[in-house]
């Protein structure tokens, strides 16, 4: 249960730090809040040569409204955003609750969580829920990675070993949009067996947009998008929404493991699709 | 690179101590500094039982390195009480027996501080979240204890 040995780096500036992943490429592993990180050094599924650790780069912590949206630094905590969000930001807190414990949020970071990639983690579903993106900067440049395109599979991402993930880019809610955030976990704070971030906007009393993210049901969080187009235009009702959640549940291939089986993950996604969907529209509809 | 040296505080005194940077910051409390109250049980963030206060806020021990904790203000277990008095939440813990065999209550007990100074008055679902994070065979003891001080 003790790390490997590494050579530790802990470098003053972003450019100092992607000058380092150049350097080791696959070698090296990025340290952030190590929630994620230190586990598998620990348990030594990890044995990385090299380790970049970001904690002393200055500047990085920052949470701002931004591009429509909020721009998150890299090394802005789960914790920082939480209390942030309590005022005026309920979808956000509502997802940001149920990451782990509060002493687990108060080293891991947003971008750490989406890097890492946790098929059944909460924030990536938000990212993708929201079409948000994240900004990458290697030696060679910055891109911009939108969530649709980052999930690639169990704890793989499309930014490459040389990228450090600098900013997070969470747009808001579309105008007068409502959201529903649901999971089931075994006890309070651990990952999700499965879970459903959804959005609904509503048009002279039908649904203008639906939005569902569905995680813990696969190698990666899902976007649900042939439900999403099945609900556009239609009424807002219990039945509507039962109809698009057979549909999303019945193309999911979520794993079966010693913690549920496949067709309880199936199930329960199903029930959280038609829960998360009809409290939106509920919010939709209400004062706020 | 493998080894640095680090200076921090914890329960108001200072050390610098030089370690290996692979060590957690829960090795160095222990073995380095003496300070064996921090408990280490499953050494992956699952159980709390090593929680201390890093700069006033909870965070898991062995779950980071010694070497990131340099400059940082550490509270652990020995210093919660003062002198010979114990603290509030320890005379509560003893009085409603608020520990079984005692093992993760030093993660527990920094871990409702931390909570309680944010949240002077909670309601019976917060104190519930927040001793999840902290998985005991005495949290029944521990939420009625807490309930009834
Ligand atoms: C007991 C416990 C319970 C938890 N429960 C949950 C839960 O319910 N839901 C949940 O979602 N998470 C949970 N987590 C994980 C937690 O949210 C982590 O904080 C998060 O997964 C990783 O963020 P981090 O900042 O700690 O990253 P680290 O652990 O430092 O890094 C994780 C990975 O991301 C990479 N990385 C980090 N930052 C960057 C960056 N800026 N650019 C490129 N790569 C980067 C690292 O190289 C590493 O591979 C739990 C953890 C513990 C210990
Ligand atoms: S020993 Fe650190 S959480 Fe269990």
């Amino acid at each position: 249960m003790k790390p490997a040995p590494f050579e530790y780096h802990d470098p003053r500036s972003i450019d100092e730090a992607v000058a380092l992943l150049a350097r080791h490429g696959a070698d090296a592993k990025v340290l952030a809040g190590g929630q994620s990180l230190i586990p598998l050094l620990a348990f030594r599924l990890a044995r990385p040569a090299v380790i970049v650790d970001i904690n002393r780069i200055p500047g990085l912590d920052y949470v701002r409204n931004e591009h429509e949206g909020l721009a998150i630094g890299a090394l802005a905590r789960q914790r920082q955003l939480e209390r942030w969000a309590l005022d005026g930001s309920p979808f956000l807190c509502t997802a940001l609750r149920h990451v782990g414990h509060a002493a687990i949020r108060t080293r891991g970071t947003i971008a750490g969580s989406i890097a890492h990639a946790d098929p059944a983690a909460e924030l990536p579903a938000l990212l993708l829920c929201l079409d948000g993106s994240v900004m990458a900067r290697s030696s060679s440049g910055q891109r911009e990675i939108p969530a649709r395109e980052l999930f690639v599979s169990h704890l793989t991402t499309a930014v490459r070993a040389d990228e450090l993930i600098t900013e997070v880019r969470l747009p808001g809610l579309p105008d007068g949009a409502g959201w529903g955030f649901l999971e089931v976990a075994r006890r309070h704070g651990d990952f999700a067996l499965v879970g459903v971030a959804a959005v609904v906007a509503l048009r002279n009393g039908r649904i203008a947009q639906a939005r569902v993210a569905l995680f813990g049901c696969g190698a990666a969080p899902v976007r649900a998008t042939p439900a999403e187009q099945a609900l556009a235009g239609q009424a807002p009702t219990r039945g509507t929404f039962a109809a698009a959640a057979r549909e999303a549940a019945g193309t999911l291939t979520p794993d079966a493991d010693l913690h549920a089986s496949a067709e309880y993950r199936r199930s329960v996604a199903h029930t959280l699709m038609v829960r998360a969907l009809a409290a939106a529209s509920e919010r939709a509809r209400g004062p706020g | 690179m493998t080894h640095r040296t680090v200076r921090l505080h914890v329960n108001g005194r200072e050390y610098e101590r030089t370690v290996e940077v692979r060590k957690t910051l829960a090795d160095l409390l222990r073995e380095d500094l003496d300070l064996t109250g921090t408990h280490l049980g499953c050494e992956h963030g699952v159980c709390g039982a090593c929680t201390v206060l890093l700069d006033g806020a909870p965070a898991r021990a062995c779950l980071m390195l010694a070497v990131q904790a340099d400059g940082a203000r550490l509270l652990t277990v020995e210093g919660l009480a003062d002198g010979e008095r114990l603290h509030p939440l320890q005379e509560a813990f003893w009085t409603h027996h608020g520990l079984q065999c005692g093992y993760c209550t030093p993660g527990i007990l920094l871990t409702a501080k931390a909570f309680l100074d944010e949240h002077p008055r909670p309601t019976r679902a917060e104190i519930r979240e927040m001793l999840a994070g902290n998985p005991s065979v005495a949290a029944p003891a521990i939420s009625s204890s807490s309930m009834r001080s």
